[in-house]
């Protein structure tokens, strides 16, 4: 029954036996957190993340994210809402409704360019936003990090870093000292 | 720490945002709008008189829906009247919304991120109040649907040859997108106001909306990604959606109307309008709101040089409408010209021709650029005069056609003001509620304004 206990703190003390998700850090600066997750990615660990109130340029190269897959989702949503406009416009004006309309030809490509096109955008944004989000993995009203108090800031003016229990390179006393010689304003325990 | 970074000494202009800013007060300032200022009885008051004209709209539509649309002033020769020129003048005023989030976030003006995100909202509400025109103009609004290609027993499809099709796309697409890149756009926002918030109800609100949202660099990275292809791909989007509004007239043959002048200069003309709207918009609510250290002098001298500019190409388009009616030698043209300055709706002309063209370039001098009295007024006119000529490129083409025994006037009935008041009141209602419960500004926008966001390279060696 462990798993359902999602629904709110549970009442018992913080760092009990439950299991750990990760050690965080926190720092005052950007500088600082870019700094200090080079330095661990460095030191060898992989499954790193930094949390931060605005988006920081090379955050995401410093913690080894490269595989950005947005675009590629927005690219296909844009050719299959352009595509499937047109052939829609194709079908229904050269076989299942022709009218001859002012003499033109049934199939009448120009005129069918701005649907297209307005498809195509309505298509490839809509992919943007979903794709983004999904890859995010947003909707995700409960998650770790949260569990630390200090972590309220990270929408506001404090920077984090963390490490995740299952990286390989983990071990709750080496980690703890390899964070300490960032120099943060503290660490925290995350209990997942 | 990287608080010795330096502003170059060369950039003397008014900076983007007031010194003295931190990450936590610029959060504070904005999100206290939101969370814990007390609702005044100013805002009380306001709100009841615009929600009334918004109650104008409604009484309006439902008795439209009772008699039809004959209690409009609309007649034959002159079909359109007052639906279309309200429809093209709101949609005209949401693309400034539009050219501030996505132009100049690809032209990387910094300068936009304390005024895209209401700009935006404004963006929405005025498509809102343009989509309701056209929908109410089909006569049986309860059937619009039809204009959606969807499989039904009439056997029936619509027509993709008509400009009228392409606008349900255009203006629907529109609206989406918009919504789509505003709500992306908030999402950090409402993580910020969910940390920030006191009350329970309040938290689990913006907490839905946030989505979990927790800021890490992955996120960030793709969701910077994503706002930016949005961006892309909402920059010809609000070049389309005018052009195509602009075809529902260019590829009718009534003069005045069948031109090839139409796209660029209806797209210049909606820019137009809309910072009118923003400058409208802005300089009351930095006053009421005292964000003057967000949106500087420099945002609303930047919107004013925009409408200068935007206002010349206007007042080419009408240099070329005047020329082509002369130098194309066709009888209608000319006389659609000389109707204009001499027709019976002269005096509008007139009006339109001061407040678009005449007293705008009074923004050439920096003394009324930097007057908020004077560039509010200015908006203002500005406002009118693009309804204006929405009005006269409707009604006077119509009123005057190729045949005499065609001609007609138009008069607007009160119902016709009264929606047209109503979707006012609907816009105003929309914004009045927006500052009050969505963050205006962008906050994490605003945050990395501040040179403590920049990493510098050099440093992290130093360190």
């Amino acid at each position: 029954m462990s798993e359902f206990s999602g629904n709110g703190p549970i009442p018992d003390s913080p760092i009990s036996d439950s299991p750990i998700y990760g050690l965080m850090a926190e720092f005052d600066s950007a500088q600082e957190l870019v700094s200090a997750a080079h330095k661990a990615h460095e030191a060898g660990y992989q499954k790193i993340d930094a949390y931060s109130p605005f988006p920081i340029e090379g955050l995401a190269e410093a913690i080894g994210f490269h595989k950005n897959r947005v675009p590629l989702v927005v690219l296909i949503g844009g050719l299959v809402g352009g595509i499937s406009a047109y052939a829609l416009q194709y079908w229904i004006a050269a076989i299942t409704y022709p009218v001859n309309i002012g003499g033109r030809p049934f199939h009448s490509w120009p005129s069918f360019m701005i649907v297209t096109f307005e498809m195509t955008i309505l298509f490839a944004g809509l992919s943007a936003a979903i794709g983004m989000l999904a890859l995010n993995g947003l909707p995700m009203p409960y998650h770790p990090v949260f569990n630390v108090p200090e972590f309220a800031k990270a929408s506001e003016n404090k920077f984090f870093l963390i490490v995740f229990s299952n990286d390989p390179k983990y071990d709750a006393a080496r980690t703890r000292s390899f964070l300490n010689s960032l120099a943060p304003r503290m660490i925290a325990e995350v209990p997942s | 720490m990287a608080t010795n970074t330096q502003i170059p000494v060369a950039d003397r202009r008014v900076p983007v945002i007031a010194p003295g800013y931190t990450f936590s007060t610029i959060g504070e300032k904005i999100s206290n709008i939101v969370l814990s200022r007390p609702v005044s009885l100013g805002w009380i008051f306001g709100f009841l008189i615009v929600f009334s004209m918004m109650n104008l709209l409604m009484m309006a539509l439902g008795y439209l829906f009772i008699k039809g649309t004959g209690i409009w002033g609309i007649n034959i020769p002159i079909g359109w009247g007052f639906a279309i020129v309200n429809f093209v003048w709101w949609i005209g005023i949401g693309h400034a919304g539009t050219l501030i989030s996505a132009i100049l976030c690809l032209l990387r003006q910094t300068w936009r991120n304390s005024i895209n995100r209401f700009a935006e909202a404004m963006t929405l509400f005025a498509v809102a109040c343009a989509g309701i025109f056209p929908l109410a103009h089909t006569g049986r609004p309860w059937l619009a649907y039809w204009l959606f290609p969807y499989p039904n027993t009439m056997n029936y499809w619509p027509n993709f040859r008509s400009p009228l099709v392409w606008d349900v796309f255009a203006v629907s697409t529109y609206f989406t997108i918009s919504l789509v890149f505003w709500f992306v756009g908030l999402i950090p926002d409402f993580a910020s106001l969910r940390d920030r918030a006191e009350s329970t109800l309040v938290q689990r609100i913006y907490g839905l909306l946030a989505m979990g949202w927790r800021g890490s660099a992955r996120h960030w990275h793709r969701y910077e990604t994503a706002y930016l292809l949005l961006a892309g791909l909402a920059t010809p989007l609000v070049l389309s959606v005018h052009t195509v509004v602009s075809f529902d007239f260019a590829v009718g043959i009534v003069p005045g109307w069948h031109t090839t002048i139409f796209p660029p200069y209806f797209v210049a003309g909606a820019i137009y309008s809309g910072f009118a709207m923003v400058l409208c918009l802005a300089i009351p609510i930095r006053a009421i709101y005292g964000l003057q250290d967000f949106i500087t002098m420099r945002h609303l001298e930047n919107a004013a040089k925009v409408m200068l500019a935007t206002g010349l190409i206007v007042a080419y388009g009408y240099g070329m409408e005047a020329f082509m009616g002369w130098y194309s030698g066709s009888q209608f043209d000319s006389f659609l010209l000389w109707n204009r300055f001499h027709g019976p709706y002269r005096l509008s002309y007139m009006a339109l021709l001061a407040c678009n063209i005449l007293i705008p370039q009074v923004l050439w001098l920096k003394r009324f650029r930097v007057s908020t009295g004077w560039l509010w007024l200015i908006s203002f006119v500005v406002l009118v005069g693009m309804w204006l000529e929405r009005f006269i490129i409707v009604v006077v083409s119509l009123s005057r056609d190729f045949l005499t025994s065609s001609w007609g006037m138009y008069y607007p009935t009160k119902w016709d003001w009264m929606t047209f008041a109503g979707t006012i009141g609907m816009f105003l209602t929309a914004m009045w509620l927006f500052v009050r419960i969505l963050p205006m500004i962008s906050i994490f926008e605003l945050r990395t304004l501040l040179p403590e966001s920049q990493v510098h390279e050099a440093e992290e060696v130093k360190q």
